[in-house]
């Protein structure tokens, strides 16, 4: 599929968000219109009533065929403080084994009265067939697709460091370790590229870097001390062992000496610099304990962020008639 | 048109001359943006001089949201002080349908329970759908029905105008 029928898929002919399935092709516009809107809800989490009520009514489905209970948690966080009702569904354990199609799944939920779904996928596109499927005004968010893209991830990420550095226009920033994996790493350049990052480099070991990344407009550094001088954000992806079959690195303790944050590694770059992790986190592999915990780390910021974005993007998806 | 508007700052003093000695000893002012919060600055300047001001944004509350969708807001509500047992004077700039003083009451009991709650409204231009009324009022104005009442904020100095409504 060519970027420009996805970006059709996800941005409705009146410039309004319709699914969110990627940050590749999101225009500018729309990307600062959710970071915007999530300052307010970053507010509703401070409050004593950390509810509105502009989801009253609608029903959102979770529908996860990949696990994931802390993304899966943010999302029923986030529809929840929106006052939708919310239904989880771990179909990966359920009705594909009993040999349903994921196209039967989801209209047998559409049937329910769905107004959205949240759909996590080990396939990349699961979440755009589902979109191209559902009735209109029923809205899919994308979860997380293979190692395709997870665009709430991505925006929340970008919604961090606006919050940090206030300005994206003289930033330069580092995104370190297995971004061959990596569907956070792709939304997060995506969406850093549109917002008009001047400076974006991959840091990383040849074998965990994608194919060509250079063509995403990416510096690529192989010497970490070299990729972080400078840097305003480092960003450090998790060392995703669960997929790692087959001999790409010799070993997460030799990974860890070239490719992990120490302290005296984060010394290299700008000394305001911020340490961003999507988690979960592998101390010790990709980041050390103390730089991790450090000031200089918004590693929990960014989860209590990604619940106001969450809720930025739903509370768009779940206006349209 | 417009020239037969009063003069906005005109009324907010008025209106200070009102609620002068009608408000409560622990009474706090809290204005709806963008207006209320320019016409709850100069009351609090005038009746309440360095006590802290609440700021409403009413976006999360509207009762529109299902057919516009989310206005663009990137302004919080922010009271900065506690809300509870306490008499609060909700400020806004022009009263209508009593829509937007539906929503802040909602956006406000987010915050606490307020002992009471009183309104101060610079215009009211009529037209409620809602069964609202100001406690205490700047001055009626006769609007076009096609028309909306809009206050602007020139350099710090604040104007009334009567805007066609697109259509």
């Amino acid at each position: 599929m060519s970027p420009m029928t996805r970006s059709n898929l996800q941005v409705g002919p009146d410039g309004r968000l319709r699914h969110l399935l990627t940050t590749e092709g999101l225009p500018a516009e729309l990307i600062r219109h959710i970071l915007d809107s999530a300052d307010q809800f970053v507010s509703v989490g401070e409050r004593d009533v950390k509810k509105v009520p502009l989801l009253r009514g609608k029903t959102i489905f979770n529908v996860f065929f990949e696990n994931s209970t802390r993304t899966r948690t943010t999302f029923e966080i986030a529809a929840k403080r929106l006052s939708a009702d919310v239904i989880n569904l771990n179909v990966g354990a359920s009705s594909t084994n009993k040999g349903e199609t994921l196209l039967d799944t989801v209209w047998n939920l559409q049937a329910m009265d769905a107004d959205m779904f949240v759909v996590r996928h080990s396939q990349s596109g699961a979440p755009h067939l589902i979109a191209r499927h559902v009735k209109p005004g029923v809205a899919v968010i994308n979860a997380g697709d293979g190692r395709h893209a997870h665009p709430t991830q991505g925006l929340l990420d970008v919604y961090t460091i606006r919050h940090y550095k206030k300005d994206f226009s003289g930033l330069t920033v580092a995104i370190v370790g297995d971004v061959l994996h990596s569907r956070v790493a792709r939304s997060q350049i995506h969406a850093l590229k549109t917002l008009g990052v001047p400076e974006l480099r991959v840091i990383g070991p040849k074998t965990l870097l994608p194919a060509a990344v250079e063509r995403l407009g990416v510096r690529v550094f192989s010497d970490m001390a070299e990729g972080l001088r400078g840097c305003d954000v480092v960003i450090m992806l998790r060392l995703q062992n669960e997929r790692m079959n087959g001999a790409l690195l010799p070993s997460a303790g030799e990974f860890f000496k070239c490719y992990g944050l120490t302290a005296e590694k984060l010394a290299l770059a700008k000394p305001d610099a911020i340490v961003m992790h999507p988690g979960p986190m592998n101390r010790g592999v990709e980041i050390d304990s103390p730089v991790a915990d450090g000031p200089q780390s918004v590693i929990m910021p960014q989860v209590t962020f990604g619940i106001a974005v969450r809720m930025a993007v739903m509370s768009m998806l779940g206006s349209q008639a | 048109m417009s020239a037969s508007l009063p003069d906005p700052e005109k009324l907010v003093a008025a209106m200070a001359e009102q609620m002068r000695g009608r408000l409560a000893k622990d009474a706090a002012l809290v204005g709806i943006y963008t207006g209320g919060a320019w016409v709850a600055e100069r009351l609090n300047r005038l009746l309440l001089p360095g006590a802290p001001l609440g700021l409403l944004a009413v976006t999360l509350h509207r009762d529109d949201f299902g057919r516009i969708g989310l206005h663009r807001e990137s302004r919080r509500s922010q009271i900065p002080f506690p809300v509870d047992g306490r008499e609060i004077v909700l400020v806004d700039d022009v009263l209508h349908t009593g829509r937007t003083i539906r929503a802040a009451l909602n956006e406000l009991f987010d915050f606490g329970r307020p002992r009471a709650v009183r309104l101060a409204i610079l215009a009211d231009r009529g037209g409620r759908e809602l069964p609202v009324a100001a406690d205490f009022l700047g001055a009626k104005v006769d609007v076009d029905s096609d028309e909306d009442l809009v206050l602007s904020n020139e350099s710090g100095r604040l104007r009334l105008a009567a805007v066609k409504r697109p259509a």
